[in-house]
């Protein structure tokens, strides 16, 4: 082996990896809002007695679920133009995210829904509760605690998905690399630090979405 | 004239999609068979081989697989190995499989209730025997339904595979969106032969998950 490694250039240009975790950071936590918010409406209506709004749910989840988020975002960014509908590679990118983690936040939060059993809404109605209120405390804030984990590592995951996003020129940290790497040739040094960044992102996700739940979920159980 | 989307660029795709299902059984093979290494040594009694496996897995779960391509990509031919795409695509999604399927098989693998191996060992049975005898027929019965699963993000991983220039099915896709100027009747295409070659999978893990929960 005889390559010296050189990392003066990769370090050289630490501005645009900073503006790359920014971008990665924006685009993912963008798409986990919108995502569990669009979420949970697809679990509503796949657990709805409606057959219409089941079918079209179902119909949804499983066609997001068994396809490639990358193939996904192709037919956003370069699909939809041809219905009418332009964006740019951001906007198609938390697109793509939001629709795909829907998908995926709509069945973890089902599992969650189905674990409340019945007796705890019928209490929340013997005490007088409000609809919405008992929906609110009853429902989903007990649903999602007990989930919560597994949604965590579905956000991870949307965050690491993000990578992909550089091929609708999305301006997110693979994207900075992949300018970096067109300018320098140091593909091994970029994509070497770009990993340990993005280890360093998926722990800091995990520690802040545990942190998170800490303080939203810390209530007396059962 | 412009080319139109018909049945030979839809047949153009399905020849792209063999190369997406011969990569994911490809990845899937060498993949489980380093898994099953992982696992076991994720389970074993030496502490410094855990720590060591639990950081591979560790680094594997928490980087993109587009990094983890680029990067064996790039990497091998600092080696001093001359490698092809195919090679290179080969040997990433091996390992990547290998530290999901290690993870999901440790899972497994701990899930067999203890007093099965303890049974064994008080029958003076080695580990070799207590493993392939006792602990892996349980932990293989537990471990199937998130295999499939994960063989099922395995197939939709090989789509990176287009980022990298293997003419697979998303790329198919992508050179046809080129040819046709229609990329929403591509693209719809290209997520419906995935959708075909998924949902079997999806529908088999789901079936057999619900049939080992009513068997507990």
């Amino acid at each position: 082996m005889n390559y010296t490694f050189d990392f003066a250039p990769v370090f050289a240009a630490w501005p645009s990896l900073v503006d790359g975790v920014i971008g990665t950071l924006k685009m993912s936590s963008l798409s986990m809002i919108f995502g569990l918010s669009l979420g949970i409406v697809f679990m509503m209506m796949r657990m709805s007695k409606q057959p219409a709004l089941k079918a079209i749910a179902v119909g949804y989840i499983e066609m997001i679920r068994n396809t490639p988020i990358l193939v996904q975002v192709f037919f956003v960014f370069f699909g939809m133009p041809a219905i009418g509908i332009r964006l740019s590679g951001e906007q198609a990118a938390i697109l793509a995210m939001t629709l795909n983690c829907a998908a995926y936040a709509a069945e973890i939060v089902r599992g969650g829904v189905q674990s409340i059993r019945p007796g705890q809404i019928e209490a929340g109605r013997a005490l007088g509760m409000h609809t919405v209120d008992i929906y609110r405390f009853i429902v989903f804030r007990p649903a999602i605690r007990a989930v919560y984990p597994a949604l965590c590592s579905q956000f991870i995951l949307m965050m690491l998905n993000s990578s992909l996003m550089s091929s609708v020129s999305a301006e997110e940290l693979t994207y900075f690399a992949q300018t970096l790497d067109a300018q320098t040739f140091r593909s091994f040094e970029i994509y070497l630090t770009l990993g340990v960044i993005y280890l360093a992102l998926s722990q800091f996700f995990s520690i802040a979405l545990g942190m998170i739940g800490r303080v939203y979920f810390s209530y007396p159980a059962k | 004239m412009i080319r139109q989307f018909g049945w030979g660029e839809f047949l153009f795709l399905l020849e792209g999609a063999r190369w997406t299902i011969v990569l994911s059984l490809l990845a899937f093979t060498f993949g489980g068979a380093l898994g099953l290494a992982v696992a076991l040594g994720r389970t074993s009694k030496w502490a410094w081989l855990r720590i060591l496996i639990a950081t591979y897995i560790q680094i594997f779960q928490g980087t993109p697989l587009l990094i983890q391509l680029f990067f064996v990509y790039f990497g091998l031919p600092l080696l001093g190995f001359k490698v092809d795409v195919w090679v290179a695509l080969t040997i990433g999604l091996s390992l990547h499989t290998s530290a999901f399927l290690g993870e999901i098989w440790r899972g497994s693998i701990q899930a067999v209730p203890d007093g099965q191996s303890e049974a064994a060992r008080a029958l003076g049975i080695g580990y070799m025997h207590r493993m392939i005898d006792v602990v892996l027929p349980q932990a293989f019965r537990i471990g199937l339904p998130a295999t499939i699963s994960f063989l099922v993000n395995l197939i939709k991983g090989t789509a990176l595979a287009a980022l990298l220039g293997l003419t697979e099915l998303t790329r198919s896709g992508q050179l046809m969106a080129n040819i046709t100027f229609q990329p929403l009747q591509v693209y719809g295409a290209v997520a419906l032969i995935y959708f075909i070659i998924c949902v079997p999978l999806t529908y088999c893990s789901a079936r057999i998950e619900r049939r080992l929960n009513a068997a507990r």
